[in-house]
């Protein structure tokens, strides 16, 4: 049997409190939210944390707001399936509700939580193995060893961004709060991660995500288009999110990220600029979507064939892009 | 803040009421099977990956095996043994034994769990609601056909309707 190593379990009542409880134990002590990745995690020894800080009491997280501006700000504790379900959410932001409705299963998602699926741990075939699995082979650089079976010449680890909705969430340019010993502060969702399987946060481990804010809606489209090998369950082998603001018929300004296919949401730099200043036609959507095979960095290290991967990016791209007419 | 050991807590099942001393880190699913006798729950892969552990905690399928059970303290849980009506089986169940819908069984109290909550939500759910609705939870013997049937068949029991399995379905075509 898989078993939960022994922790001390933390239930606190407010963000201040879990924080200093967190700041009291320091690497020792993560927090949960619904506990759907951090459990299969501790249950294969990836993460080992002896003290569990649990945000399930904390009221505050649960909220979900209809801002003055007709903006939405999610509390982190907030459901994916309460995402689903909102009126609100499916009237003004499909593209959003879309990724939510596109990870894992019903189950799953009636236990993991918004703030839980933006900090979703980077995933690898070496990696997401049990304690067993891993030591026949050596343990990887991501956790108590020192090669990256990946890619075994490299300094650095290669694990997977693989939450469907950091990809829209950062073509958005949606925003984070994080509340640390220090006070809170806000980041452009984007300004979150970091190119490196391990360090993929620039948030200090002892900071706690709060709420999501989604900007208004209007003037802008977006999209997200997943690949994965069955029609449920999988993680994203490729999910690309795209927002595309318009001027009448006129592209003003393009975000296209690329999930599953780097330790982040990869900006398709070329393919934004391709788009900017034309309109949304069949021959700009192809040329724009060709340009995003060369940041589409694969490595062999998820599901699915590593070079037919970075292939089939130019056809998510502009199935992305079709989606936003 | 609960220190390693045993913890004394109060869980509320199938709407009868359960003390017991534990170890915090167990989940729901160990609690459920090992110190309470509750083991038409099943213990799959443990990890969230085969729907095998499905319980209800307020009337929400979720997954056993990734709740720690310290969080299920104070909710009313529901497991697969709580599903019928002391001798009466509950439709589902009726429907699923007579259909064939359970082959080797193991999958099926997961099933049954997911399938009840739906049929609470929706009286008369398509094909494709029920497919997504049991999108997490694994079978390796049916393919899936004959639990996609007994749902139906059980929705339209509890509708009322006098409905009967096809022939098809339980002497072939």
């Amino acid at each position: 049997m898989l078993r939960l190593p022994t922790f001390t379990f933390h239930r606190p009542k407010t963000a201040a409190e879990a924080v200093r409880i967190k700041c009291d134990h320091g690497n020792e002590a993560m927090y949960v939210a619904g506990g759907t990745d951090l459990y299969p995690n501790m249950k294969r020894r990836q993460q080992t944390p002896t003290h569990v800080v649990s945000l399930g009491e904390i009221g505050e997280l649960r909220s979900i707001d209809v801002r003055k501006d007709g903006g939405v700000s999610l509390g982190a504790m907030v459901l994916l399936s309460q995402i689903e379900a909102h009126p609100y959410l499916r009237q003004h932001y499909p593209a959003f509700v879309h990724a939510v409705a596109e990870i894992s299963t019903p189950l799953l998602r009636n236990m993991g939580t918004i703030g839980g699926n933006l900090l979703l741990d980077t995933r690898c075939t070496y990696y997401d193995q049990t304690h067993e699995w891993r030591e026949s082979i050596d343990f990887c650089m991501k956790k108590d060893g020192a090669i990256c079976w990946v890619a075994p010449g490299s300094p650095r680890c290669w694990a997977v961004q693989s939450s469907d909705t950091v990809p829209v969430v950062c073509a958005l340019e949606a925003t984070v709060d994080l509340v640390g010993p220090q006070g809170a502060r806000s980041l452009v969702a984007g300004e979150l991660y970091r190119d490196d399987g391990i360090q993929y946060l620039t948030k200090k481990p002892e900071e706690l995500l709060t709420r999501l804010h989604l900007p208004a809606p209007g003037g802008w489209q977006a999209s997200y288009v997943k690949l994965r090998r069955r029609g449920t369950f999988d993680f994203p082998v490729l999910g690309v999110g795209a927002c595309l603001w318009m001027s009448g018929k006129t592209i003003t300004k393009a975000n296209v990220r690329l999930g599953g296919a780097g330790s982040y949401a990869i900006p398709a730099a070329e393919t934004e600029k391709a788009l900017v200043g034309r309109e949304l036609t069949d021959e700009v959507i192809a040329a724009a979507g060709a340009l995003a095979m060369k940041p589409a960095r694969t490595m062999d290290n998820t599901d699915l064939d590593v070079y037919w991967r970075r292939k089939v990016a130019p056809v998510y791209v502009a199935r992305a892009l079709q989606a936003c007419r | 803040m609960t220190d390693p050991g045993k913890v004394l807590a109060t869980f509320f099942v199938n709407g009868e009421r359960h003390e017991c001393a534990f170890a915090p880190h167990k989940t729901l699913l160990e609690v459920l099977r090992e110190d309470l006798q509750l083991t038409g729950t099943k213990h799959g892969c443990e990890l969230g990956e085969c729907g095998a552990c499905t319980v209800q905690i307020d009337g929400v399928p979720v997954l056993s095996c990734l709740v720690v059970a310290l969080e299920a303290v104070g909710k009313q849980i529901r497991t697969v043994e709580g599903l019928a009506d002391g001798p009466t089986l509950h439709p589902l169940q009726e429907t699923f034994a007579d259909l064939g819908a359970a082959q080797c069984g193991y999958c099926t109290p997961g099933v049954l769990m997911t399938a009840e909550a739906l049929l609470r939500r929706d009286r008369c759910p398509s094909r494709d609601t029920i497919k997504q609705c049991l999108a997490g939870n694994l079978c390796r013997c049916t393919g899936y056909l004959k639990i996609f049937e007994a749902v139906e068949l059980a929705a339209a029991r509890l509708r009322g309707e006098p409905a009967e399995p096809r022939k098809e379905t339980i002497h072939g075509s």
